[in-house]
């Protein structure tokens, strides 16, 4: 039950849960390199909670249009909900600017219209 | 007939007999050690004393009675009959073997009929499922001890999910009357002790009438709320020791006892409150079991314009709502029987400290209605944290809300009504936009692979929404159409895992009769506990579309053990270590298929997913079950 229970609650209650606010190109935005970040994001477990495509899942949603890095980074190292925190001791201010580098890559989706499954 | 032994061939008898002389026929005296050493040197063995007696002299007129007509569990079977019971689940076992002749012989294997299974737990598991679609019990037969070993897992999801499950037990009670070896092992003191802290009832009955009354009190016990699995002992000796006349024998009369109902104070003290209430949520929880259950929850819903959050209520109604934001600015909760009250309206953050805090407003009220209040255990702990709430209704919800409807409705003035009228606006408004977030949502990774498991709803969707169609497992995704009760199957359980796919064969076999196109959405890992729940499904022609979210890996388990390498800052990429299954990756459909089912996989390409579903379909809608193994997102 308890798979069963998280299934439902990734297609009911996640979609709910989510917002995301678009991302300013500032400054405080470190380069990065996102082939790099995507190999990351699958090899440290992100994708775990967020997907491989980092569409959301037992997690929220972080692409496209990530939040800005410097509040993405501040919930990475100090999140103040269910994620466990990734500290500079496992992840790295340079692999972190790769991850985020990844998200930033992902393009938009199609929208919803456009997909004759969604649109009916 | 009071009592059978009165009246029967005493089968200890004729089983010491016949130990007596199967002793004889094995036992190497020295006449018999000289036969075979005179035969092994080629020569004809010389008769011994004894063995040309037994030859030559004239036979007894006392003739050992080795037939009977009717054994005593061909009585058991006319009460297990009288019960209504379907079906009995079982792996067969020794124990229960004169039980199990009767069903298939005297009973012509017809209500009930025997149910071929692969393992006791999925036996269970088979008829959970039956219960929560049919409600009513199936039938389980099982050894006392190894039998019962691999159930107890399963009773106890039953338990914790309060669904009625009827469990018979083999054992052989008179320690003089057992076979030497496995029969030992196979024999308990006190059988049912194993599970009793997880059942609502058990007996040990050594007679026949006592059987009887204690199936009939026991099929009461595991039907009144709160519902739950009951077990009773059928001893062997009294299965096998044969009734020289059935007809003296008397099957008790079954009455249901009605479900408990709200005290009528209680219940317009919550009419009341709901009225008055600016905010009120109603939790749908597990209360509602039946088609006139869910009129009954729409009906109070509408009469209020009250949201629901969870349990059966439909989803494309605009009072069915979902989201944090409900409990936080709710000043009034009505849990229908919540399983976790607590949890619902508290969140404890699961970090190094464990902290938890109120999801409600300070003055919110809470009120229960659960008829897990007139039953508890102590052990087990599936009755979760206590909840402080304002008001609880010990009762069934279902019994209790014809009442309920009546007392808010006599409450409501046009002031109230017209108050409502703009909450339900509200509501709508709320509805029609989650809906069209889901969709938007279902959109990203929908051309990924592995596939998202938004694409594979979606595509799933589209198979299904034209038939009479239900869920047995996985539930229902947010863009689709659920409309009857029957729809999804009554939650609840103590996360057994290893359950998902016997519970979604027994609720497929409940839903057979009426014709509807069942699909479950099955974990793989759930899937390797007792795959064999597939070859009872083929034998017995169930249909059922099960389709396979195979992330490969006990994925729950990926997550706890990444946060601990998170919390201790090591080893973050180490999660996958005793979590996956992979190296070598299962192929689902190769074992599907060994089973005698159709089925395709793995898929990994989004754009197959829909044929393969659609061809998969065809071969239910012939009766049979089928699987499409789908390889993938996490979540």
């Amino acid at each position: 039950m308890r798979f069963i229970l998280s299934f439902l609650f990734v297609v009911t209650v996640i979609p709910a849960l989510k917002a995301q606010t678009p991302a300013s190109a500032t400054s405080t935005t470190p380069a990065g390199n996102a082939q790099n970040g995507k190999k990351i994001f699958s090899n440290y477990g992100c994708y775990q909670c967020h997907g491989f495509e980092a569409q959301g899942g037992a997690g929220a949603r972080l692409a496209p249009r990530p939040i800005a890095f410097t509040a993405f980074s501040k919930y990475v190292r100090q999140p103040t909900g269910e994620m466990p925190p990734y500290t500079s001791r496992v992840v790295s201010d340079k692999e972190l600017a790769d991850i985020y580098a990844f998200l930033q890559s992902i393009p938009q989706p199609p929208p919803a219209s456009s997909i004759p499954l969604l649109s009916k | 007939m009071k009592n059978s032994k009165k009246h029967g061939i005493n089968r200890r008898g004729f089983l010491k007999g016949a130990a007596v002389g199967a002793a004889g026929l094995v036992s190497k005296t020295p006449e018999a050690t000289a036969q075979q050493t005179q035969a092994a040197r080629g020569t004809a063995a010389v008769p011994s004393a004894r063995a040309l007696a037994a030859e030559t002299e004239p036979v007894s007129t006392d003739v050992e009675v080795l037939t009977a007509d009717h054994p005593g569990s061909d009585f058991m079977l006319a009460v297990i009959k009288s019960l209504g019971l379907e079906y009995i689940a079982a792996n067969p076992g020794s124990s229960f073997r004169a039980l199990h002749e009767s069903i298939v012989n005297y009973g012509g294997n017809k209500n009930p009929e025997l149910l071929t299974c692969c393992h006791e737990e999925s036996s269970v598991f088979i008829a959970d499922g039956y219960a929560r679609v049919e409600g009513k019990p199936m039938g389980v037969m099982a050894h006392s001890t190894v039998g019962l070993q691999h159930a107890a897992m399963g009773i106890y999801n039953s338990f914790a999910g309060r669904v009625p499950v009827f469990i018979i037990l083999g054992n052989t009670i008179d320690a003089a009357a057992r076979r030497p070896g496995v029969e030992w092992y196979h024999s308990a003191q006190d059988a049912a002790a194993m599970v009793r802290d997880y059942t609502k009832w058990d007996d040990l009955p050594i007679s026949l009438t006592h059987f009887a009354e204690s199936a009939v009190r026991g099929y009461k016990i595991a039907m009144t709320s709160p519902r739950g699995p009951v077990v009773l002992v059928a001893d062997s000796d009294l299965q096998e020791t044969p009734v020289a006349d059935l007809s003296r024998l008397h099957v008790p009369r079954l009455t249901l006892a009605s479900p408990p109902a709200g005290d009528p104070v209680a219940v317009a003290e919550l009419a009341k409150l709901l009225v008055a209430a600016e905010n009120p949520v109603i939790l749908g929880g597990q209360a509602i079991r039946t088609a006139e259950g869910m009129k009954l929850l729409i009906e109070l819903a509408e009469t209020l314009q009250a949201p629901v959050s969870g349990g059966k209520f439909p989803s494309r109604h605009p009072l069915n709502q979902a989201g944090g934001g409900l409990i936080r600015n709710a000043d009034l909760i009505v849990g229908l029987q919540v399983a976790d009250f607590w949890g619902t309206v508290n969140n404890l953050r699961d970090q190094l400290v464990r902290s938890s805090r109120a999801l409600t407003k300070k003055d919110a009220k809470l009120v229960s209605i659960s008829s897990n209040d007139l039953y508890l255990k102590s052990n087990y702990q599936d009755f979760q944290r206590y909840t402080e709430v304002d008001l609880a209704i010990a009762a069934d919800v279902e019994a209790t809300l014809p009442s309920l409807i009546e007392a808010s409705k006599r409450l409501v003035t046009a002031d109230r009504k017209r108050v409502f009228e703009e909450r339900g606006k509200k509501f709508a408004a709320a509805h029609a936009q989650a809906l069209e977030q889901a969709r938007t949502t279902a959109t990203y990774a929908w051309d990924a692979s592995p596939i998202s498991t938004a694409r594979l709803s979606a595509e799933l969707w589209e198979v299904i929404k034209d038939k009479d169609w239900a869920s047995v497992g996985g539930g229902a995704g947010r863009l689709w159409n659920v409309e009857k009760q029957y729809q999804t199957l009554l939650g609840g359980g103590a996360a057994g895992v290893g359950s998902g796919l016997p519970t979604s064969v027994g609720a497929a076999l409940a839903h057979r009769k009426y014709g509807r196109f069942c699909v479950s959405i099955q974990n793989d890992g759930d899937f390797m506990y007792a795959p064999g729940a597939i070859w009872t499904a083929a034998h017995h022609r169930i249909p059922l579309l099960s389709v396979m979210h195979n992330n490969r890996a006990y994925h729950q388990e990926v997550m706890h053990i990444q946060r601990m390498s998170n919390r201790h800052q090591r080893g973050i990429t180490n999660a996958g270590i005793g979590t996956k299954i992979e190296d070598p990756n299962v192929n689902y459909a190769m074992i599907a298929r060994g089973m005698g089912i159709y089925a395709e996989g793995p898929i990994t390409d989004p754009k197959d997913l829909g044929p393969a579903l659609r061809r998969a379909a065809d071969a239910v809608m012939r009766g049979e079950m089928a699987l499409v193994d789908v390889v993938t997102q996490p979540r």
